[in-house]
């Protein structure tokens, strides 16, 4: 019986987890955390301010942002939502149209409403810092992350601008054509509004609202969650007395 | 005509229904005098969570309909609507979605312990095949489920697997057609198979757990030893070994659902994507007909077979590798609805079995997990190779049984159940 119920656990875990795309380019790893209501709050005011002009949010309200990130109405109103068209209820559309976004860039930038489960709170942190000067693209900057981006670095302001160096010689460096960037690294050669600390605090907040965008009921979802738990611990425990008790007249 | 001898109530209300409708003889028939055998033990809880995770998913499924847009432009949004806009839809949601991989589990095991105590053979063959019916439609419901949300997984998916019934000669390309009602997967097959999933299949399957219920209640539950507590009676006609099912089976399984429902639980509000097994990650992006996903994998309860269809990599008479595939996987899934005659030991259980038996199972469980764990990775040469040793061990299991059954040394079965 024993056996059987450790040979059940061994079946249960998982034997692997599935690659979130980006393989053979390291990540750097970042926690969201969606009980840090700061961060949200910069991390939307970033959003709103430097990326709303082409992506998305389609399933985002401000109205749900506004509830869940304890923002009260008329700041978000008067602060966060600029096109004349939009309304605290409405979802969070860009301001470019569909039709300017084909010309401008090929095809349009992606809506970022499940970005963050689509590719991973990683990627998204890692993409965000790792644009660097590239001349020969259009935009001027290339991506550690995502190379050939078609986007480009709209955070450079803050950010300054980085070049990439490369420790490992060139036919090293062709060798390992496969994981081209491992043995490269960003430096930041002219600086930005912000220090590079800070950031990559505007990063990580940014970052972080995107994990909070991609599922809004997983706040829901961890403060019902210890009720719901301790409720059928309990239950299991008077279950189980019950059985007992019932069960007193067998054998 | 009115059995004479049917249970009744006394008096009152229940008796005014026990003169039009037989409750207190089905109550009696099917639970206070369903007598079970007092041995069940921890694989036995799986066939009642396998009815309350039936019930969850039609419950949530009724919900979830109410709020889903069955069509290729609105079904993916309807999701995230569902998912932010509908009142605790979220929950209604992962509990439907991770149901049906929770479905999975405890069929799964349901069916490994009918494989440990031969709850399979006579005269329970029936039982056995209206159960093989049921995860046959199971397994039908949950790949039309799984294009529903329509996300790119759900729609490569649906399109690899469809695309199976295109390799059979001669008929597959109209069929896989027919199948789609398209030449591609679009909006129609969406609708069709919402149609079928949210009506025809869980009719079917309802229909089906009724027939299984009903057939067991006739020849009466097995048990690990794999003896008849029916040939041992009181005077009374009891069963010595046995058990009124209520109320000491009901209270048993009550413990069980709480611990079921406290991981089932903890999947839903913690890792409802599953570890991307439950939800697949490609499918938190819209079905787009013109990006093909890196890698597409169907969800982990349908990769076993998969691993089967990929592992066959040449052709024989002129059969291409495909439609080989198809056969195999096929033959799979057959050789479970004839495995009643296969065995041909004179005990059930495998604890009064032979080695060869015990090894042979054992051998069948690891390469089935295994074939699982492939299916779900990308294929390459040693992973092909490996599948292709589980798919000759997962054969050999069903094929060589009416040999190793009755060639091996069996041990004595006690008269009465043990502990």
């Amino acid at each position: 019986m024993k056996k059987q119920l450790i040979a059940l656990l061994f079946l249960l875990v998982p034997t692997g987890v599935l690659a979130a795309g980006g393989e053979g380019v390291h990540l750097q790893h970042m926690s969201p955390d969606l009980a840090d209501k700061p961060s949200l709050q910069r991390g939307m005011k970033l959003y709103v301010n430097y990326c709303m002009g082409c992506h998305s949010l389609e399933y985002q309200r401000f109205s749900r942002a506004a509830e869940d990130l304890g923002m009260p109405e008329d700041l978000v109103v008067d602060n966060l939502i600029f096109s004349p068209e939009l309304g605290f209820n409405d979802q969070m559309h860009r301001a470019m149209s569909a039709a300017d976004a084909e010309t401008w860039f090929g095809q349009p930038p992606p809506d970022l409403t499940l970005e963050a489960r689509l590719r991973g709170t990683d990627w998204i942190y890692s993409y965000l810092l790792g644009f660097y000067r590239d001349p020969e693209r259009p935009t001027g900057v290339d991506n550690m992350v995502f190379p050939s981006v078609g986007m480009p670095n709209v955070l450079e302001p803050l950010q300054g601008v980085q070049e990439r160096v490369c420790a490992a010689e060139e036919g090293d460096a062709e060798a390992h054509s496969g994981e081209e960037g491992s043995s490269c690294n960003l430096e930041l050669v002219s600086p930005g509004q912000m220090t590079e600390e800070e950031f990559e605090e505007a990063v990580y907040d940014l970052t972080n609202f995107l994990a909070y965008v991609g599922e809004p009921s997983k706040l829901q979802a961890q403060a019902l969650a210890p009720k719901v738990l301790i409720f059928l611990f309990i239950f299991g425990v008077i279950a189980y007395l019950l059985k007992r008790e019932y069960w007193r007249d067998i054998h | 005509m009115a059995n004479p001898h049917k249970a009744k109530a006394e008096r009152g209300l229940m008796r005014w229904v026990d003169d039009r409708f037989p409750a207190t003889q089905l109550w009696r028939d099917h639970l206070s005098e369903y007598y079970a055998p007092r041995n069940f033990n921890f694989w036995y809880f799986f066939g009642s969570l396998a009815l309350l995770v039936l019930v969850n998913q039609i419950l949530t499924g009724v919900w979830l309909t109410m709020s889903f847009n069955p069509s290729a432009e609105g079904a993916f949004a309807s999701v995230e609507y569902i998912m932010r806009d509908v009142e605790y839809g979220w929950l209604i949601r992962y509990m439907h979605s991770t149901g049906a991989s929770a479905f999975f589990v405890v069929v799964y095991l349901h069916m490994f312990r009918g494989l440990l105590y031969g709850s399979y053979k006579a005269p329970r063959e029936l039982v056995w095949i209206f159960g093989m019916a049921i995860y046959l439609a199971l397994m039908a419901e949950a790949f039309m489920g799984y294009l529903l949300p329509w996300g790119q997984m759900s729609y490569w998916g649906a399109q690899v697997i469809i695309s199976l019934f295109s390799a059979i000669p001669g008929i597959g390309p109209g069929l896989a057609e027919w199948i789609r009602g398209d030449y591609l997967i679009s909006g129609i097959t969406l609708n069709r198979f919402f149609a079928l999933h949210v009506v025809a299949l869980p009719i079917v399957i309802l229909a089906l757990v009724v027939l299984h219920i009903i057939a067991l209640h006739e020849v009466g539950s097995n048990n690990p030893d794999g003896i008849e507590i029916k040939d041992r009676k009181d005077e009374a006609g009891k069963p010595l070994d046995g058990i009124p099912f209520h109320p000491y089976y009901t209270v048993k399984d009550i413990v069980g659902v709480a611990v079921f429902l406290f991981v089932f639980c903890v999947v839903i509000f913690y890792f409802p994507e599953g570890g991307g097994y439950f939800l697949e990650t490609p499918n938190f992006e819209p079905a787009n007909q013109l990006k093909t996903p890196d890698h597409i994998a169907p969800v982990w309860y349908f990769t076993p077979f998969y691993a089967i269809l990929r592992a066959i990599t040449f052709s024989v008479f002129g059969l291409d590798a495909k439609f080989l595939g198809v056969l195999f996987m096929g033959a799979a899934i057959g050789l479970l609805f004839v495995l009643p005659w296969l065995d041909r030991s004179p005990v059930r259980s495998m604890r009064y079995k032979g080695w060869i038996s015990k090894v042979m199972l054992a051998l069948f469980a690891v390469s089935f997990v295994t074939l699982g764990v492939l299916g779900v990775l990308p294929p390459t040469g040693t992973r092909t190779a490996i599948a292709q040793v589980c798919a000759v061990v997962y054969f050999a299991y069903f094929l060589l049984m009416p040999v190793y059954t009755r060639l091996e040394k069996t041990k004595p079965v006690p008269e009465r159940v043990t502990g």
